[in-house]
Parts: structure tokens; sequence; C-alpha cells
């Protein structure tokens, strides 16, 4: 079963493989913007090719809308390779930066959440922490609520970022002509 | 022989071998676009392209035509493109003559229109500081082109040249921006040619897939009531001729929508008429009760469908498209095929030929009587208006009649389209040009000039509205100039006819402003002419002629026909009432289609 998001629409994973030219990131997130395709989170960066970015795309799209969202993508000619990275077969990771409260009374139980999830501490002030941890998204989610009652003050979050599983890459095929 | 180079077959134009020469990032553009073949450009000059326009005026291939409003360049190199085929290039400076360029470039887009527009930015250095006639034009043009380049260094301009050219001519045809900043203008490069192009992520599949093929002429065989849906596809992929001999094979009728009128003649007698919005019942009957959608460089558009749910409902879809990202948009495809269809028509009758080889064909008999009855029934037609005054729909058949299909018609966007789609008589490609997707007022003179430049042999006319002549009349003065002597018939109306019918239809005859008062008040008691056409054509250095009497109408075509020396402008003054028939209101189903208002056709007969 593929996660689906409030309205029960199913979330997917695409991962574009794009020329490294200035203005690409606005060609995709405007291609998103003018043909109402509701992008859930983005992510953009170097990939282990020179002059190519991988653009990591959460959308929330079924089958039909996610065809149109791959072949309008495609259209773009900075656009190298589509590829869409099923749960099962990939790994889905996103950041998370917190800053929670946490005074003396409220330290350790806060601690004792970060360690139960297998996060961070990156920061200590009197009277806060700045929790660091990273995971499939709904370990995260998990997370959040544990820490919301002590009061969270700020929340920054990477969008996902995925790999397929196994040996294979992405732009083993996308580069020979 | 020593030339045995590997040609990119993917370079445009000739591709003649040029070795290195010094030259400046200007000197570069225009001997691109020399050795891209291009023998016409539509511009205007300013700042940021000045240097451009200095080896411009050394060239003894590329001739520019200035013109008088940027955006009337662009509509001109559309028409170029359209009425021969060739990629159509344009010229603007950075700022406002860049953002001029806008509507053209989206009206390109929508209709996959070939074109470069190549225009001037501010020097690189000053990028991003408001500068003096500074606009981000690639940001605002990205949206509504197939590509947009940015240009800071000279040494990049032969590539991107090629590349633009390439993009706009090839896969889906559409229109290209190269913004080259100043500095990269003035820079010293090396030309030479041809470029080697990159454009890794461009592959554009012109070839069907061979399964897909067999298939839907599986279908198209088993089917009773197959329908051919013809697109403004099959002329960009100049496959008129290939179309013929399959429709033929197959014996279903034809409907070519408005931006496919001439790909199939009107004469022929598979041609069941235009469908859609202002279609003959004929031809969106035979959309709406087909079982077999046999869909051709079509999209499947709005203004085709009407209400999408109820379009075609027992209709199974073959679709053919160089774009895949058409297939299955709007309507579910059963069949899917990308590629042209210059290559996929000839395989898809050959698939036919096997088939009906091996198989009974069906008896298309039955539906072609039903559609008969139809065609027969409801012909187009027009009622002659009760003010007296003259039927528009006439002026456009008598020109039609008069220039025949050699001429080639350019409509701008309203209610006179309609009619120049309905009742001109279209039968060759190219024939008729007209902004379909974007629907922009002021297409119709500039993109004529441009058809006139790129066919100086043939009689080219603007038709237009007194609402859209006013919006880029202008370019009579780069006609007149240039000697280009497009023939402009003003279907004068004094308003903007298209959305008073709809006033009258759909908000009471409440006519919010839509009077324009180009022949009469809006009690339409008074004769004001504001402005008159006729000076003004005179004020333009063309000729001005008015008719405003049923009796002397072919009499002013043929006066307008023995001047050739300028442009003439004919005013003809016509019914404000007459209405396009038939009409399928927006957002309703194409079923409830009306002949006339309230009236919808008998699509069964007594004895179906």
């Amino acid at each position: 079963m593929a996660p689906t998001n409030a309205d029960g629409v199913a979330r997917r994973t695409l991962s574009v493989l794009v020329e490294d030219v200035p203005g690409v990131l606005s060609r995709v997130s405007g291609l998103f913007a003018r043909r109402a395709f509701n992008i859930h989170s983005l992510a953009v960066g170097p990939s282990e090719i020179e002059g190519l970015s991988r653009i990591t795309v959460v959308v929330d799209a079924d089958a039909h809308l996610l065809e149109q969202i791959t072949k309008q993508l495609n259209k773009l000619i900075n656009v190298i390779k589509i590829i869409e990275l099923e749960p099962a077969q990939s790994v889905q990771r996103e950041h998370l930066l917190i800053k929670v409260k946490a005074d003396a009374a409220t330290r350790l139980q806060v601690t004792q959440a970060v360690e139960l999830f297998r996060a961070k501490i990156v920061d200590v002030s009197t009277d806060s922490l700045t929790v660091e941890a990273t995971g499939a998204a709904d370990k995260l989610d998990a997370l959040l609520s544990v820490l919301e009652p002590f009061g969270v003050r700020e929340i920054v979050r990477s969008g996902t970022l995925a790999i397929s599983r196994g040996a294979k890459s992405m732009t083993d095929k996308a580069l020979k002509q | 022989m020593l030339t045995t180079t590997t040609a990119d077959e993917r370079i445009y134009g000739p591709a003649r071998n040029v070795a290195p020469e010094t030259v400046t990032g200007s000197q570069a553009i225009i001997r691109s676009l020399e050795e891209l073949g291009v023998t016409d450009v539509f511009g205007i000059p300013g700042g940021a392209i000045l240097p451009t326009y200095d080896p411009l005026m050394d060239s003894e291939k590329v001739n520019h035509i200035l013109v008088r409003h940027e955006q009337g360049g662009g509509h001109a190199a559309q028409g170029y493109a359209m009425a021969t085929g060739k990629v159509g290039v344009c010229f603007a400076t950075s700022g406002p003559g860049a953002t001029n360029l806008v509507t053209p470039l989206a009206d390109a887009h929508m209709d996959s229109v070939p074109m470069v527009a190549i225009t001037g930015q501010v020097n690189a250095s000053v990028i991003g500081t408001d500068a003096f006639q500074e606009a981000d034009i690639v940001g605002i043009a990205t949206p509504v082109t197939k590509h947009t380049f940015l240009v800071t260094d000279a040494d990049e301009i032969p590539r991107v040249m090629a590349e633009a050219f390439h993009i706009a001519s090839t896969g889906r045809p559409g229109p290209v921006l190269v913004d080259v900043t100043k500095s990269a203008q003035t820079a010293q490069t090396t030309f030479s040619w041809p470029p080697k192009l990159g454009l890794t992520g461009y592959k554009p599949v012109t070839r069907g897939h061979a399964k897909q093929v067999r298939e839907a002429a599986k279908l198209i065989a088993a089917s009773h009531r197959p329908v051919f849906y013809l697109g403004g596809g099959i002329i960009k992929a100049e496959a008129s001729e290939e179309f013929k001999a399959l429709a033929e094979a197959v014996g279903a009728p034809v409907v070519n929508t408005l931006m496919a009128r001439g790909a199939f003649p009107d004469s022929h007698p598979l041609n069941v008429g235009m469908p859609g919005m202002h279609g003959s019942v004929s031809a969106v009957a035979a959309l709406q009760q087909s079982d077999l959608l046999i869909t051709l460089g079509a999209r499947f558009d709005d203004r085709v469908t009407g209400q999408l749910e109820s379009f075609a409902p027992e209709a199974k879809v073959i679709h053919a498209d160089i774009d895949p990202a058409e297939i299955s948009k709007n309507r579910y495809a059963d069949v899917p095929i990308v590629g042209s269809l210059k290559e996929i028509i000839p395989e898809l009758a050959t698939a036919v030929e096997d088939v009906f080889s091996n198989q009974e064909r069906p008896d298309l008999g039955p539906w072609w009587t039903r559609l008969n009855r139809l065609v027969e029934t409801y012909p187009l037609g027009w009622t002659e208006p009760e003010d007296g005054a003259i039927a528009p729909q006439k002026v456009i058949q008598k020109i039609g009649q008069a220039s025949g299909p050699e001429g080639v018609y350019v409509a701008g966007v309203g209610q006179h389209q309609m009619w120049a789609a309905q009742f001109v008589g279209y039968e060759r490609p190219r024939q008729w040009l007209n902004s379909g997707g974007l629907g922009t007022m002021g297409y119709s003179v500039p993109a004529a000039m441009g058809a006139a430049v790129g066919n100086p042999d043939r009689t080219v006319w603007a038709i237009d509205g007194d609402g859209c002549f006013q919006m880029t009349n202008q370019e009579l003065a780069t006609c007149a100039i240039n000697g280009i002597p497009i023939k402009v018939a003003v279907i004068n109306n004094s308003s903007l006819g298209m959305v008073r019918q709809w006033q009258t239809l759909f908000y009471e005859s409440r006519y919010s402003n839509t009077d324009l008062n180009t022949a009469l008040n809006p009690s339409g008691e008074q004769v004001v002419r504001i402005p008159d056409f006729v000076t003004l054509a005179e004020a333009y250095g063309c000729a001005g002629l008015r008719c405003e009497r049923d009796e002397d109408i072919d009499s002013v075509i043929a006066q307008a026909l023995e001047i050739n020396d300028r442009p003439v402008v004919i005013d003809f003054v016509v019914s404000r009432d007459s209405m396009v028939w038939p009409m399928v209101p927006a957002g309703v189903s194409n079923s409830d289609i009306q002949v006339a208002r309230n009236l919808t056709p008998d699509f069964d007969g007594e004895d179906d």
C-alpha cells in the first residue's frame, strides 16, 4: 500500500535527474505551479555526475495525474530522466531539526524521548534543546508528537530524499544515447 | 571527397561547414542565422539589441523587416511560420521590447508554432540590479514557451542558436526564446559551423510503436461508427497527402478542427465538417455518436469536446500525437501512439490494409446514412439580418470564393474568425491561419503580414474584426513601406461581436462595454466612425474602401483584388445582430448543440 495524504490521495516520490543549469529548479517548480500539481516536498542537490542535479519531489497524485506530471516534466528540455521510487523498493529519508523547550524540570524527559528515537541533541541552552533526527517521514512525525507537549519553538524539515534499493543507478542508462 | 564529416542531422538549415573566424557575439548571431538558412526576420531595435542590429545591416542573406510594435513582430513570425512551415524569427530589445513578445510567444506555444525570438538583455554585470530596461524575460517567458535560453557568454551563441532552432522545429513545434546579454553581443568570440549540440534531455519520439499501430488497425477494422478526428498536428507534420490515402482506404468520415482546417479538403466527400463549439451539426454528431475516435494530432480541447464527461460517450479512442503528454491528458486513450504523423499514418494505412485483407470490412453504410442526413438537413448557413445591414457571413464567403484555395486567410479572434472558419472553404494545408488556442485578438494583421512575406506570390487576406483590428493595425505602416500588399477585410459590426453575442444569449442582452462606435452609436441610430477605417487606411499609405450595401460586396472585393501595389483595407459595415451558429454553450454537452437560438437538431430523424 502506497502512503496517502489526508484526503486519501496517494503520496508518491519521483526522482528527477536534471541538468545543473541556472533556473532549472524554477522550471521544475514553475511547471508544478502552473499545471496545478500538488508538491508535498521538494529537495535538490548535486548528483554523482558533474553537471547533473537530482531533485526528489513528493507529490500527491493518483496514477493518472502521476502520468501527466511525469510526461510534462519530461517535456522540460533540462530534464534528463524521471523515475518513481516506490516505498518498498527504495530508501526514503527526511532530516529534521527541532528546537524544543527544556528547563531543569523537563530536560531529562526530553533527553529520554530523543534517545528513544535515536535522535541527537546538537545544541543546548538553559531553557531549550535543539534536536536533530533523520528518518522516514512517519518516524519523524512520531518524534514530533512526543516532543510537542514540551513546547516546540522551531521546526525545520528537509523534504524527502530517496534512492532505490539494490545495485542499480538511475544515471546508468540515462546518459547513453 | 575529404568532407565526410559526421554531420549532426539535428542542425536546422543547410548545415554548411564554416571554418573558424573571429567575430563579435553580435556577428555570431547574424552568422548563425545565415547558416541556419533564415532569410526573413521581423523586429524592432532598442538599446540592448543595438550591437546585433549593426552586423544585421551588412547581411546579404537575412532580410530584416522593421515592425512598429514587438507584438506585431512576434505574430508576423508566427504567420510566416504557419504559412511556410519554416521557423519564424523575431528580434526585440530588453525590458518592454521583450515583454511585448509575451503574447505572441504564448500564442505560438498554444498552437505549436515553430518560432525563435531573439531578445537583447542588459549587460551580464548588471543583471538583477533593476537596470534600465531590465526584465527577467527568461523567467517571464518560460511558462509560455517550449524552451528559453539566457546567453551571457559569446562563445555559446552558435550552439544555442542551433539548439533553439532544433527545439523549435522538431517534436511538437513551439516557440523558443534566446535572450542574449549586451555584454555577450559585444564580446569577441570565434564563429564556426556547424556547432555541436548538447540537449541530452531532448529526444522527441518520431517512430510510432508498431504494436500500437497494429492494435489501432484492429480497432478500426472492428468499428462500425469510426471517425477521423484531425487536429493541427497533421499540418505541422505535413502529412495531409498520407492522411488522404488512409481516409480513403478506411472510408470513415473526417472532422477537422479549427487548427486543422485545410488539412483535408472541405470538398472531399468524406469531410463532414469542423467540430466544436461552433462546429457543424454533422461534425459534432460524428464525434458524439462515434464508437471509435481515430485522433490524429488533436488534443481534446474544451472547445471541441464541450463538457468532457459527456463527450463521445460510446467511443473508444485511438490517439496519435508527437507529444506524449497530450495522450490521456483530457480523454483516456485506449490505443496511444506517440510519434510523427508523417510516419505513423502510412504505417497505419498498411496495417489497416493487412487486417482488411484477412477479414470482412465492417459495413459503414448505416453510419453514413445517419451522418449524411445530418449533413443535408443541417448545412452551415445564416439568416439575413433583420436590420437590413449586410450579413457578415456573406462577405466572408464571397472573399473565399473570389480568392479561392490558393489564397491565404488569416483571422483575428471572435465571430469573424468562426465565420471565416465556416464559410471560406479550405482545400489545402496552410491556407488558413488563426489564433486557436490562446485566442489572441490582434493576431490577424501582423500574422497576415508574416504570411505574405513567406508567400509573396499568394493573395493574403486578413479577415479581421473591428475590435481586433484596433489592437495591431499599426503594422499597416510596415506593410505599406515594405511592399507587403495584404488585403484586410474589417468585418465591422461596431462592437466586440462575440462578447456581444454572449451578452445577448447569457446576460439578457445587457451590452456592457461592447460598443466600439466604429460604424454606429450604441443605440444604432447614428453613424459614428471612430476611427474611420477608410481614412485610417489612407493615413497609413494603404487603399481604403468601404462597403455598406449588399449589392456592392462583389464589386468592392474585385476592386480590392486589383490593387496590388499597396495594402488594402475594406471597411465592411455589417449587422451587429448576426450570431455564430451552431453553438454549444460553454460547459454543456455537445449533444445539446443549438443550430439557432434555442433550437436543437433532430439527431435521429423519423426513420432511424
